[in-house]
């Protein structure tokens, strides 16, 4: 990089003419600035120190962990291998529900979130003037910010036996279960749908769409044809968040989800309360296994390149 | 061409729907913090601004938020060094197992909350607490600074990508010395990146509760700590109703900020 070696002039180019403090600053830069593999050292190195050593490295701790056991008399982990945890997480029918259960709300909550974006995101984008467009994208963006857990609690006094939509639909309410976590959890990550469909039809050339209504298509045909196609790595840029935001939630699960478990309900259960630290671990191969799967299955679509 | 006026109000119509189904819980917890009854039954029977006293008064709130913002403060700290060193290794120079960095950056934000925190914690408990590193603020810092990186790094590497090298080319050759290149032409460049990354990773830390709850110890609470362990106490509900109507209003802040100073893109960068 021509950069590079004009710096490394700079430094000798001043050394002879300057004293004191730049003589002194030339020093700070040839010390900041010796070798090129020293530098990219001196940059990588507390980065990845932190990333490879420290967080890596927990993971790996963890995931060793899946294979330890716990001794049944004292509960203290037992560090010798043993396949048994595995071994009942992918066996027992229980984790099997909970783990379909789970999966099943998160690509249940991803497709309504994609149903109430789509249009949102079509209107911003194509059809909202200017000045209302940017007020949409503050709109859509703010809620993001107002805290995770107020809005669940939101969820949960609107939901209550006495609340207001009981007030609303004369005494009727979902109450707080399975209904309650999906409706919730949809309404949690649907910024996430929105901004990036948003994007996805900033894409869109207008003009694409006046050339397929000259040609004769319905609306319908447009957006089946047309729009679908090319917005649809969007979306599914959007359902990576969806979906494993859904996963790994045990929390707004626990405020509106009355009984209903979901995977990490279980890991945390298995955590906190059982202290049985290596079974929890074999339980989060789940949704980690999940996730990676749904992430090769969506770099097809080109999501990745959209996030 | 205008799309037909059918579509366009069906999608009007639509949108402002989805806007509503935003917008009326958020509404609704504004509400309860000024609702008279306790137990918030719907519609409220009165207004008061008693619960708003009450929580300035709540000891417990306010030392939360306090350690909230000291966590977050140090978590964005040590999120602006490595993000931005990580950045410009990236950006500027070519190395072995480039490409792959993006990904462990991004890796602790990708993962689920529940397998970064305890993953975190098994590690804590084996590694920092025979160091005599006890849980607490440090190791709270330690696993917000883990997922806060890749804020900081996105930002800076958008902005170095777009960032023609010439710059600093004419200011090596002017005889500038590199570090004086760095001081006054690199840095003043990066300064909004620098601020929306530092802006998203304050936010990220200050709402966070999963990673929290595996990494910190009972007498350390941040504000969503706190918050969920009073969610379910009748006497502070009409106190936490405050908070939570705060925290609602002071979300516009970000924002607006973000959107003033660094464009639709850092705003929408959350994502």
């Amino acid at each position: 990089m021509g950069y590079q070696v004009a710096a490394d002039q700079g430094v000798a180019l001043e050394a002879p003419v300057g004293r004191g403090a730049s003589d002194r600053r030339g020093k700070i830069s040839a010390f900041l600035a010796p070798k090129r593999k020293t530098r990219l050292a001196l940059l990588l190195g507390a980065p990845m120190l932190w990333l490879v050593v420290a967080y890596l490295g927990s993971l790996g701790v963890l995931f060793a962990s899946a294979f330890w056991t716990t001794d049944s008399f004292t509960g203290a982990v037992v560090h010798s291998y043993s396949l048994d945890n595995l071994r009942e997480v992918y066996t027992q029918p229980l984790y099997r529900t909970v783990a379909v259960r789970t999966i099943s709300v998160a690509l249940l909550v991803t497709v309504l979130d994609a149903l109430i974006a789509f249009p949102m995101a079509f209107y911003m984008s194509k059809v909202a003037r200017p000045g209302i467009r940017q007020l949409l994208v503050v709109a859509v963006l703010t809620p993001l910010w107002a805290s995770y857990l107020v809005k669940a609690y939101a969820w949960r006094s609107l939901l209550a036996p006495h609340g207001p939509l009981s007030w609303v639909a004369g005494g009727y309410t979902p109450g707080y279960g399975l209904a309650a976590t999906v409706i919730t959890l949809t309404y949690l990550w649907l910024p996430y749908m929105v901004i990036p469909i948003y994007a996805g039809f900033e894409r869109v050339p207008r003009s694409l769409l006046e050339a397929s209504s000259d040609l004769g298509a319905s609306p319908y045909r447009t957006i089946r044809s047309v729009i679908l196609p090319m917005v649809f790595p969007a979306i599914a840029a959007g359902s990576i968040f969806t979906f494993s935001l859904t996963l790994g939630d045990y929390i707004a699960v626990g405020i509106v989800g009355g009984k209903t478990q979901m995977l990490a309900n279980v890991i945390y259960g298995q955590l906190v309360t059982a202290n049985n630290q290596p079974l929890a671990a074999a339980l989060a191969t789940i949704p980690l296994i999940a996730i990676v799967l749904y992430l090769l299955l969506m770099r097809r679509t080109g999501a990745l390149e959209n996030v | 061409m205008e799309l037909p006026s059918r579509l366009r109000w069906t999608l009007r119509l639509l949108a402002w729907i989805g806007l509503a189904f935003l917008y009326v819980p958020l509404l609704l917890v504004l509400l309860n913090a000024f609702n008279k009854s306790r137990t918030f039954g719907f519609p409220p029977t009165g207004l008061t601004l008693e619960w708003w006293r009450a929580a300035w008064r709540s000891e417990g709130a306010r030392s939360a938020l306090g350690t909230s913002v000291r966590a977050a403060i140090g978590a964005t700290a040590i999120a602006l060094v490595l993000g931005t060193m990580a950045a410009f290794a990236v950006q500027r120079y070519h190395f072995f197992g480039r490409s792959s960095i993006s990904l462990l950056v991004i890796l602790p934000i990708a993962l689920p909350g529940i397998v970064t925190g305890i993953a975190l914690n098994a590690a804590f408990r084996t590694v920092l607490d025979p160091l005599g590193i006890g849980f607490g603020l440090t190791t709270v810092i330690i696993g917000h600074a883990t997922f806060c990186i890749v804020l900081v790094f996105n930002n800076v590497q958008a902005r170095l990508r777009r960032m023609s090298g010439s710059l600093e080319e004419a200011s090596a050759d002017l005889g500038a010395t590199g570090w004086q290149t760095f001081r006054m032409v690199t840095l003043p460049n990066l300064r909004s990146a620098l601020f929306a990354g530092a802006l998203l990773a304050f936010g990220l830390s200050f709402d966070e509760i999963v990673v929290t709850t595996f990494t910190s110890s009972p007498d350390v609470q941040t504000l969503p700590i706190w918050i969920f362990g009073n969610l379910f106490r009748p006497n502070q509900a009409p106190v936490v109703n405050v908070v939570a109507a705060v925290l609602i209003i002071a979300a516009v802040l970000p924002v607006w900020l973000a959107l003033r100073l660094a464009g639709e893109d850092a705003a929408s960068s959350r994502i």
